[in-house]
């Protein structure tokens, strides 16, 4: 908008273009105030929610002491980081976070893409509809109810382990698979599998109907059938979408969800389930060393953000597929 | 989507084509396998519905799928709602989901407003202001001190508050009021309207069904989140349905329900499965109607600026 400035208050010498970006914000806020003050409470949540917890989190150079006013803690630099990685569980939820996140990207990632395939061939509209409804719906049951309901299936006679006994791939008498540190992953990445992957395919099924037909009727001119169409056309088509999931996906591979992790895991299982943001839960909230869970939490979102950049430059420079 | 489908599927063959054997064998094994998925989705809850239904004795000696109720009994549905607790679950989990989605709304429409107008010369730092939130925070334990030292520690305020603004729903929401005309605006302005009427009588009835899928994401998430109710309540009086549930589903401990009155062990492997539909059927049950604007949201959320 150019036009000249009709508000009242302002003296100007100056047309608003050639104002300093101070200056125009001036002119913005006397002109529309009540603008201004209906941003004044999302600002306020954003500091006070957002910001001040920022802030905050310089407990973790410090030696903290609840109750004391922050600024007077003493100071301690990188003691705290340094402690992480002289802890004894550094390896341990380092690894962890690793092996669990990078299993649930090799497993996990692909399904709602096959997923998304499978359901683009199905010529019945009723049916499609009736298997995305189906498949949609554990993404909105709550992890509780979904973690009491992998309690009950992998107790000692739940369903899933009496099926896999049936099958002699599990000997007989176990305890519940959840008790076993070498089930572990297993039951957290497929179960993840059922939760995520018809919601997952959402943004697939999307970009499916996004490749133009002319492809296709080329492709079967040059005498393509379907399993050569999807190769080459379809595929093809999505994969933009598919890079710019897989860049958001690896973006938090040190950033394994603690919610489903504090609900499944247990003293047995710390060994393989303990992970970066559990450790933070209980070294902060279970033992009150908030200073150094500060610290093993900042490291990781710190950890998180220079990942996430440079897989948005690595993409950048293989296409155009960037987040920004 | 579905009309695009159809769309792209007609020009892709249609009915007129007809497929060789090796395409009608995929046709089959596709159905069928998409059938097995479903089934894989839909059992689970089916389990717990009819393990519900069950009498608890006959259903510790069931081996198997469960394909009805073994026996009927209603048991562990009188003894869910015979405890105190779970009423008092539902009041505060209904508090958190009507109060809290009602603040998240007009918070995120009063932010997206905000930085969806391209005339304020301050709108593209404030969306990164909000924008740098989404890749940085103080962590879980910075908020947990913010949160005490707010004095909203052991109050369900605790539960709406510090989540009032998702800022990725409040993209969602400008990307919607970008879209709209402005030479809509320029008329009311005209017609004398100050930027709250604009807000309230243009953008929002003209981005509804961004709105109906907030609602939605805003909703759910408060009705199923636990977490920070973990972290923040200590009351047991305050525990949203989500926490009582933990108790009962993960640390196995159904007597924090009862207290010594009732026979436990009779009904106690029902009673989880009763504890599961009475908290989960509000969202299933509403869920086959809600989903359009579900699928919606996610197509939203996926494009790009």
């Amino acid at each position: 908008m150019n036009q000249a400035i009709t508000g009242k208050p302002q003296r100007l010498s100056l047309p608003y273009d050639k104002l300093s970006t101070p200056r125009r914000i001036a002119v913005d806020i006397a002109r529309s105030p009540a603008l201004y003050i209906m941003l004044l409470p999302v600002l306020a949540y954003y500091v006070l929610f957002c910001y001040k917890p920022m802030y905050g989190a310089m407990i973790a150079f410090m030696d903290f002491v609840p109750g004391k006013p922050l600024l007077s803690n003493e100071w301690v630099a990188f003691d705290n980081f340094l402690r992480f990685f002289h802890d004894r569980n550094f390896k341990r939820v380092i690894t962890n976070t690793l092996r669990i996140s990078i299993t649930q990207i090799i497993c996990g990632f692909p399904m709602p893409i096959i997923f998304a395939l499978l359901l683009n061939e199905v010529r019945s509209r009723k049916y499609l509809r009736a298997v995305q409804t189906l498949s949609y719906m554990p993404h909105f049951i709550s992890l509780v109810v979904i973690c009491g309901m992998i309690r009950q299936f992998v107790n000692s006679d739940g369903v899933i382990t009496q099926a896999l006994t049936a099958l002699k791939i599990l000997p007989s008498r176990m305890l519940s698979l959840l008790t076993y540190p070498r089930y572990f992953l297993s039951v957290y990445t497929i179960s993840g599998i059922w939760q995520g992957m018809g919601y997952g395919s959402i943004i697939y099924l999307a970009a499916l109907t996004s490749v133009s037909p002319d492809l296709y009727e080329a492709a079967k001119i040059d005498g393509a059938g379907r399993w050569k169409q999807t190769i080459h056309v379809t595929i093809p088509g999505i994969l933009p979408t598919i890079v710019i999931m897989f860049i958001l996906r690896m973006g938090s591979v040190l950033d394994v969800g603690y919610e489903k992790i504090l609900l499944l895991y247990n003293s047995q299982t710390y060994s393989v389930a303990d992970v970066i943001s559990t450790f933070v839960y209980r070294m902060g909230l279970q033992q009150f060393d908030f200073s150094f869970s500060t610290a093993v939490g900042l490291f990781n979102s710190v950890i998180n953000v220079i990942i996430l950049v440079s897989f948005n430059t690595i993409s950048s420079k293989l296409n155009q597929n960037t987040l920004w | 989507m579905m009309h695009d489908k159809g769309v792209k599927k007609s020009a892709r063959g249609g009915n007129s084509i007809r497929y060789s054997t090796g395409e009608n064998v995929f046709n089959v094994i596709n159905i069928l396998l998409l059938f097995a998925i479903s089934l894989c989705m839909l059992y689970p809850m089916m389990h717990v519905i009819f393990s519900s239904l069950s009498r608890g004795a006959l259903l510790m000696k069931h081996k198997g799928l469960l394909w009805k109720p073994e026996g009927f009994s209603l048991a562990a549905y009188k003894a869910v709602f015979r405890t105190p607790i779970i009423p008092l679950g539902y009041r505060n989990t209904l508090f958190v989901v009507i109060v809290g989605t009602a603040l998240n709304i007009v918070m995120t429409s009063l932010g997206a407003f905000f930085v969806s107008r391209r005339d304020q010369t301050v709108s593209k730092y404030v969306m990164v202001f909000f924008l740098f939130t989404m890749f940085f925070s103080g962590g879980m334990i910075p908020a947990y001190l913010n949160v005490k030292s707010l004095g909203l520690y052991n109050s369900l305020w605790a539960l709406v508050l510090p989540g009032l603004i998702s800022t990725y729903n409040l993209i969602i929401l400008r990307t919607a009021f970008q879209a709209i005309p402005e030479s809509l605006e320029e008329s009311a302005k005209l017609d004398g309207a100050n930027h709250f009427q604009i807000l309230t009588r243009i953008y929002l009835p003209l981005a509804g069904t961004v709105l109906a899928v907030l609602v939605l994401y805003y909703g759910v998430a408060h009705w199923n989140s636990w977490f920070s109710a973990m972290l923040y309540i200590q009351d047991r009086k305050l525990y949203p349905l989500q926490l009582i549930m933990r108790e009962v589903l993960i640390s196995n401990d159904v007597s924090q329900m009862y207290g010594a009155a009732v026979d436990v062990d009779m009904i106690a492997p029902t009673v989880q499965f009763a504890v599961i539909v009475s908290t989960t059927l509000p969202i299933l049950f509403i869920y086959p109607f809600l989903q359009k604007y579900f699928v919606k949201g996610v197509l939203i959320g996926s494009v790009k600026e």
